[in-house]
Formats: structure tokens, sequence, C-alpha cells
């Protein structure tokens, strides 16, 4: 029989770990206010997901999670590029990378 | 010739377009000689048609296919038949008289073009009324008049009463259009057609009950007494007066008044058919006929007296349809459209040279000052009254004979009614035309007799009352009863087989003799009141007794104040105080409140706090998920 990673690292591990990372994630996405870093635990979320698709995806033997892996991390990429212009957009205009900054864009 | 049937009601139209886009550019003269030849050219027209109609019956032309509908359609399409060809002559033939006399009446007038524009297009729907050959063109022509009739009445729309008088007259008829139009739609239910050609045939109303029949006779006639000033629908008329008095005699005298009668012989089929209809349209006729002329009794306003006398003669001729006396009740219309056209147009004269005085009070001896008028009118006022030869008398008489056919109470009615009529027209007259002279200084100074443009026209007229008799003059004196005979076939009866009289020439004779006898004496009786004792009448507020209420006109226009129009404005008063700001208003105000308020409070959530939305989110999600777990 073809040896796996499974044997070394049970598949319990990788669940967990993923679990921890996006709870580190949300809690920085909940607690910080500085955009950058809610920015970066956004990105730490979703690299949760992506390790969490991975292990499953050679558990099962199938390879379409990897594929979609793929797709996250593209539109992750995209989204980082897009956000953090608008993030210096921002800044440009208020000074401040504060979540709360635009507080009066509201009504 | 045939083929140019329809050119016969669009050139008025043609007229109208052209005199009412041009009415600003035109010169007086020449929108004059448009709005006349118009008419004229019709009447040529229809001339030339009386050969072929006279001889070989109707002639038909459909146009095309105006409407159709499931199982039935209907054309535009015209039907000239001995009926509709007599109706085509008297509306353009007395139009365009009338049209030349307008030249003169209304020369100084600033909307002179806009008249003859209205006129015109007068003129185009009354033909179209008489012409068409089924009930829907016949009501489009119905309407069109009734329209031409409001905006001619409110012609001086700078006087608020004028506009008053319109808007009753269009309010009026339009309660006897809903008649009409009921009973068309109920034509169309129980025969499925509006054309004459399948609605005029005995064999398709034999399978309808009576009882239909009659309801929709009486919806016809519902319609007829609107539009033909009957009772209860009168009082509109002599309001009508407002309208310059050429429309007086075109519309509400010789033409448009009359297409109630018109309906009623168009229809006699159905009429036929039902007698409860034919006592109705007798009863009506009557009282109608009656009551107008008590109340002309007491006018003295030149062109009230003549209005109520219309009123009165529109009700002779619905009391002769009722007796089955179709012929006598449109040889009746014909005549009374020359000599009333006649009256009217003579009483514009006279009003013409005072200067626009009205009432027969501030008149008197202007026999001297207006000879020319004083003879026509004269002519108009024999031929009312029924002296022979003239025009009214032969009409009349026949009328009055088929009431004695019926019974001698109807007959004895019928002769109180023209013996009143007799009464107030040479009132009117001597009034006007003998005694001593009332007329104020300065306008007598000022008086003048009608240019040529109008005066001619009343000499053909006068001329018409004087031969109009002979279009049916009874055999009994030595005529061929022509008109009889020319619309035994529109009629449905047997040529040689409709005058049976059941009374003997010598009755006959005898009665001719009374009636014109009366006539004789309540002239004298008059003469003797109005130019013997110089007799003049009182103020209105000096009436007493009776003739208070003659001279109110029994308190009609008050009755229906207060039961019609009162009620009406209190309830759209209270629909404008009360269900429309309260009921409405707070309905639609309310849903745009109730969204406002939901809006506020809802506003509350969104706060712009990203820290806070993002923590909802995060809830929400959980939420979800635990909510997936659990269930």
């Amino acid at each position: 029989m073809e040896k796996s990673i499974f044997d070394t690292v049970p598949l319990e591990q990788f669940i967990i770990l993923s679990l921890i990372l996006f709870c580190i994630g949300m809690v920085g996405v909940l607690r910080r206010r500085n955009m950058i870093v809610v920015f970066m635990s956004i990105e730490l979320m979703l690299n949760a997901v992506n390790l969490l698709a991975v292990a499953f995806s050679a558990h099962r033997g199938d390879p379409s999670g990897q594929v979609f892996v793929f797709f996250v991390m593209v539109v992750a990429a995209a989204e980082v590029a897009l956000g953090l212009a608008i993030l210096v957009m921002i800044y440009r205009n208020v000074k401040s990378v504060d979540v709360n900054a635009l507080k009066q864009l509201k009504w | 010739m045939e083929n140019l049937i329809w050119l016969i009601p669009v050139l008025p139209l043609l007229g109208f377009f052209v005199l009412g886009l041009g009415a600003k550019q035109l010169p007086k003269g020449v929108a004059g000689m448009i709005g006349c030849a118009s008419v004229l050219a019709s009447f040529v027209l229809s001339l030339g048609l009386m050969g072929a109609v006279f001889s070989n019956g109707a002639l038909e032309q459909n146009l095309y296919t105006w409407l159709s509908s499931g199982t039935w359609s209907v054309d535009f399409g015209f039907l000239v038949d001995p009926l509709s060809l007599i109706m085509m002559l008297v509306i353009s033939g007395v139009g365009s008289l009338i049209h030349i006399y307008s030249t003169g009446y209304m020369h100084d007038d600033e909307r002179h073009n806009y008249f003859f524009a209205y006129l015109n297009l007068f003129v185009f729907f009354m033909l179209i009324l008489v012409m068409s050959n089924n009930y829907l063109l016949l009501f489009a022509g119905w309407e069109g008049v009734g329209l031409c009739s409001y905006l001619l009445i409110g012609f001086w729309f700078k006087v608020d009463e004028y506009n008053e008088a319109a808007k009753k007259a269009f309010v009026m008829n339009r309660i006897g259009d809903l008649g009409f139009l009921l009973g068309l739609f109920g034509m169309l239910y129980l025969v499925g057609s509006l054309n004459y050609k399948d609605v005029l045939d005995p064999a398709v109303w034999a399978r309808i009950s009576t009882f239909d029949i009659t309801t929709l006779t009486l919806l016809f006639i519902v319609g007829a007494a609107g539009k033909s000033a009957q009772i209860p629908l009168y009082t509109w008329l002599p309001d009508a007066m407002a309208g310059p008095t050429p429309v007086s005699a075109l519309i509400h005298a010789a033409t448009m008044v009359t297409a109630g009668v018109y309906l009623t012989i168009r229809s006699h089929v159905l009429f036929d058919l039902s007698p409860i209809s034919m006592q109705v349209l007798t009863v009506v006729g009557l009282a109608t006929s009656i009551f107008a002329a008590t109340i002309g009794l007491k006018q003295n306003d030149i062109k009230k007296v003549l209005a109520y006398s219309t009123v009165s003669q529109l009700g002779l001729m619905f009391f002769a349809l009722g007796l089955g006396a179709y012929v006598a009740a449109f040889f009746h219309l014909v005549t009374h459209a020359f000599f009333k056209a006649l009256l009217f147009l003579g009483a514009g004269s006279v009003i013409h040279g005072l200067d626009g005085e009205q009432d027969i009070r501030k008149m008197g001896a202007l026999r001297k000052v207006l000879p020319i008028t004083f003879i026509v009118f004269l002519v108009g006022t024999l031929a009312i009254a029924g002296i022979p030869p003239f025009a009214g008398f032969v009409s009349k008489d026949q009328i009055l004979l088929a009431a004695y056919e019926k019974s001698p109470l109807l007959f004895a009615a019928g002769v109180i009614a023209s013996l009143l009529t007799v009464f107030y027209m040479f009132r009117m007259f001597f009034l006007v035309f003998f005694g001593q002279s009332r007329v104020e200084h300065d306008t007598l100074h000022h008086a003048h007799e009608s240019p040529i443009s109008m005066t001619a026209p009343l000499g053909v007229l006068a001329v018409l009352s004087m031969i109009g008799g002979f279009l049916n003059w009874p055999a009994l004196m030595g005529g061929g009863d022509w008109l009889q005979h020319t619309l035994a076939g529109v009629l449905g009866m047997e040529e040689g087989n409709e005058h049976h009289h059941a009374i003997s020439a010598s009755t006959e004779w005898v009665l001719m003799g009374i009636v014109v006898a009366l006539v004789v004496a309540v002239i004298a009786f008059a003469y003797s009141i109005y130019v013997g004792k110089n007799t003049v009448p009182v103020e209105d507020e000096a009436e007493q007794g009776f003739g208070r209420v003659l001279s109110h006109k029994y308190f009609v226009d008050e009755l229906y104040q207060a039961l019609f129009v009162k009620p009406t404005q209190l309830l759209s008063e209270w629909f404008g105080r009360v269900v429309d700001p309260k009921i409405l208003d707070g309905i639609i105000n309310g849903v745009g409140q109730s969204v406002t308020n939901a809006g506020a409070l809802l506003k509350n959530i969104q706060q712009g706090a990203v820290g806070l939305y993002l923590f909802v989110f995060a809830l929400g999600i959980i939420l979800l998920l635990a909510l997936q777990i659990l269930f």
C-alpha cells in the first residue's frame, strides 16, 4: 500500500490547525481596528479554509478540492490588489487606516 | 351624382377646418364666403339627388367598415331615402340662409370667423345624423350637434351667465344621451346589429317580447326628450337663447331640436310595436305643448317667447308621433323649420336694429322703423298661428285631425295648445310692431333696418313659410298629399292604402273651420288688449297670482335646483371636504408616512461602524450554522 501523509499526520490535526488559524483570523477581523491588520486576518481565514480543502481533497483522493484552492488563491490575489488600492485611497483622504475612519459615510 | 353623397357632409367639415385653422388669417369677408359656400354646395348636391331618390327610393353608400367586433359590424355609410333627403334639404337649405344672414348679423363680432367654423361643424354633424345608415353613426352626429350647440350657446363666453346656459344645455342633453345610448346597447343585445337594414324590419322584432321593445323605445324617448326639449328635460332650451340669434334659429329651432322627432320616425318600426311608448309620446308631447305655451304667455324677452314657442311646437310634433301620425309630425317639423327660423331671424333683425334690445316692453310701433322685418315677421306669425294658406295651418291641421281620429278630447287639448300659441305670438307681435313706441330715445335714434344680407334670407324664408304647406296640401282641398306619398315607402305604408280617414270630409271641413275661427277670435282678442287698450306687460316683480307663477316658468328651474342641483352640489362639497382630504388623502399620505417611519426606525442599524457590521456578520453565520446543526 502506498504511503500516505495521513500515516504520520492524522486528518484531525489538519482540521484542528485550520480551525485555530480560522479563529485567529476571525478574532483579528473583529478585534483589530487597523485596516491592514484586518486585511491580513482575512487572508489568514482564507488560507485556513484552503488548508482544510487541500487536506480533505488528499484524504478523499479527489483532486477537485485542490483545483478549487487554486481558484480561491487567484481570487484572493485579485481581491488584495483591489482592497489595498481602496485602502490607499482611503488613507489619502482621511489620513488614517482605522476601520471606523469612514464612519460618517452613512444614510 | 350618386357617388358624390359623401361630399354632402364633407364639404361643411372642410369648411370647418379651413375656417377653424385659418381663423386668425382670413379676412371676415372671405371667411363668411367659405362658410356660406360650403353649406350651399351641400344644398345643391342634395337638390341633385332629388330626382333619383324621389323616383327610385333609397340610395345607399358605404364608405368603409367603421368598426367590427365579434358578430356585428358597423359601416361608415350613408342612407339617402326620402326621409333623410328632406331633412338634408331643410338642414342645408335653411342652414345656407342662416349662414348668409349671419354674415350680416355677426359682421362686427371679433370672433366672426370662429362663429362660421362652429356653424359649419354643426351642419356637418347634423348631416351625419340624418344621413347615417346605422344607429351608431347617428349617435356620433347626435353627440356632435350637442357639442356644437354647447360651443355656440357659450359663444360669447365672456358673460358668465351664457356659460352657465351652455353648461346647462350640455348636461341636460347628456341625461337624454345616456338614455339613448342605453337604448342602443339594448338594441345590440336584443338584435345584434345597429344597421337600419337589419334593425328596421318588423320580422326581426317578432321574436322579441313587447316588454323589451317598450323598454327600448322608452329609452329612445328619453334621448329624444333631451335633444328635442320635452318634459322633463326641456329647461335647457329657453336658456340656450344666450347664443347669438342665428344659432337659435338654426340649432334651437329648425334643425338640432328636431333630431328627436327624426329619430322617432326613423325608428317607427319599434314604436309601432309598443302601444305604451306611443301613449308616453302622446302624453309627454301634449303636456310639453300646453305647459310651454302657458309659460310663453308671460315672457317678455323676444327670444324667450320664441324659445317657449319652439318647445311647445316640438311638443305638438311628439303629440303627433304618439298618435302614429308620422307624416303630420314630419310635415310640421319641416314647416316649423321654415317659419320658426323666419321668426328667430326676424327677432334677430329687430335686436340688431335696436342695438341689442331684447325686451318687448321696450319696443313698440316698430313697423315704421323696420318695414321689411315687420312684413316677414307678420308672415311668420300668421304661419305659426295657422291662418290658411300659410305653412303652419296645413301641418298643424293634420296633427289636430289625427288627434280627432283618436278622441275629440285630444283634439280639444291640441286646439288649446295651438290657441295659446296664437295668443302669445300675437301678443309679442303687437307689442313689438304696434302701439306706442317705448324704445329708449337714444336707441330709437340709431334704429335702422337690417342690411340686404339679412333681409334677403328673411324674404326667402317668408316665401317658404307661405308656400311650405303645399308640400303636403291635403287631397280634401285639391292637393296631392305629396309628402304622404313620398314618405309612404319609408314608413312602410302601402301605396294608396295609407289614407283611410275615419272621419268624413264634411267633419274635416267643420273642424278646420272651427279651428280657424277660434284662431281669428284669439288674434282679435290679442289685438284688443295690446293695440286697442295699449296694455304693456308689467314688471316681473309686479306679477300677481298665477301670472307670477307663469312668469317664473312654474318655478321648474327652482325645483330642479332644489331637487337635483343642490343635493349634487352638497354631495360634491361633502366629498370635497371629507372624503377627498380626509379619507383618500389619509390613505395615500398614511402609506407614505408609515414607510418614512419604518425607515427612520431601521436607519439606526446603519451606524457606519465596520467593526459592528463584521461582528453581526460573524454572529449571523454562527447562528445559521447552529441552526443547521441543531435541526
